[in-house]
């Protein structure tokens, strides 16, 4: 592995694909009622933000940024975890998941 | 030829993280974001990221995606008629962010700073080798609490998730 070469595609490119990926996940976070989607949209950012950091470990030849994606991966473990059986558990109390469905505290 | 391969990694992420959003039904959108997983796995590849490339199929493709598909077909979710109410709001706060973004992009394109940050290491080993290292070095501390995190998330999702628990105890 050859790491002191440089790079063939430039670092906008990558961080253009990013910030595209990343910002549809906002939108789609936004826009979706189905819990489940929701969660499937901020696993869209974080692997956007996975990319960023990828990118810049190899512009600046920084093995950190590899080893952060590692944390942000343990992150999203434990996010899926812990979500998913919230969801499971907001579906056996009310019998549903989307979210404008879910009004408990308005009424 | 990096291009090439850029490209297509790029295009499909792109395409598939639409469709991740645009899906009416779940277990749709969830394949969906699989194949957007292994071609990020492939763009690892092509940025010198070989064992990430793995991790993230292994972990995010094997373990994530498959518990996502479980529950999308545990709790049998229909296939939504409409997306939310506020989708005009959220369209025009996504046009407003991707703007600033593109404007962004286009002003720092002219003072882009050349990449001269010295190489971490002077002899380079394998991706995996050099990541083990700093990890078990550097990081040391971040990876303990890694794996604290990730018992309490262990401990969190089970009692969340199990029926009537702590009732046979009153």
């Amino acid at each position: 592995m050859t790491i002191g070469n440089t790079m063939a595609v430039p670092l906008s490119y990558y961080l253009i694909l990013s910030a595209f990926v990343f910002l549809t996940g906002v939108v789609g976070v936004l826009i979706r009622r189905n819990l489940i989607v929701i969660l499937l949209s901020v696993e869209l950012m974080l692997n956007a933000t996975n990319i960023n950091f990828v990118a810049f470990s190899e512009y600046f030849h920084q093995v950190a940024g590899q080893v952060f994606v590692f944390f942000a991966l343990t992150v999203a473990a434990a996010e899926v975890a812990v979500g998913l059986a919230i969801i499971i558990a907001l579906h056996r109390a009310q019998s549903t998941i989307y979210v404008d469905e879910l009004n408990l505290l308005k009424r | 030829m990096d291009h090439i391969f850029f490209f297509y990694f790029a295009g499909v992420i792109a395409v598939t993280s639409l469709l991740v959003v645009a899906l009416r039904n779940p277990v749709y959108s969830a394949l969906a974001l699989l194949i957007m997983f292994f071609h990020v796995a492939g763009l690892y590849v092509t940025l010198h990221a070989e064992f990430l490339a793995a991790v993230q199929i292994v972990v995010y493709a094997g373990a994530i995606l498959v518990l996502y598909l479980f529950v999308v077909m545990l709790l049998n979710v229909k296939t939504e008629e409409r997306y939310h109410d506020q989708l005009p709001v959220a369209g025009l706060l996504g046009v407003m962010l991707s703007t600033e973004v593109i404007l962004l992009l286009i002003q720092s394109r002219t003072a882009a700073p050349a990449s001269a940050v010295p190489v971490d290491t002077v002899i380079a080993p394998g991706n995996t080798e050099l990541i083990g290292e700093v990890l078990y070095s550097t990081y040391l501390f971040p990876f303990e609490v890694a794996s604290l995190l990730l018992l309490v998330a262990m401990i969190g999702a089970i009692i969340l998730a199990k029926k009537d628990i702590g009732e046979g105890a009153q």
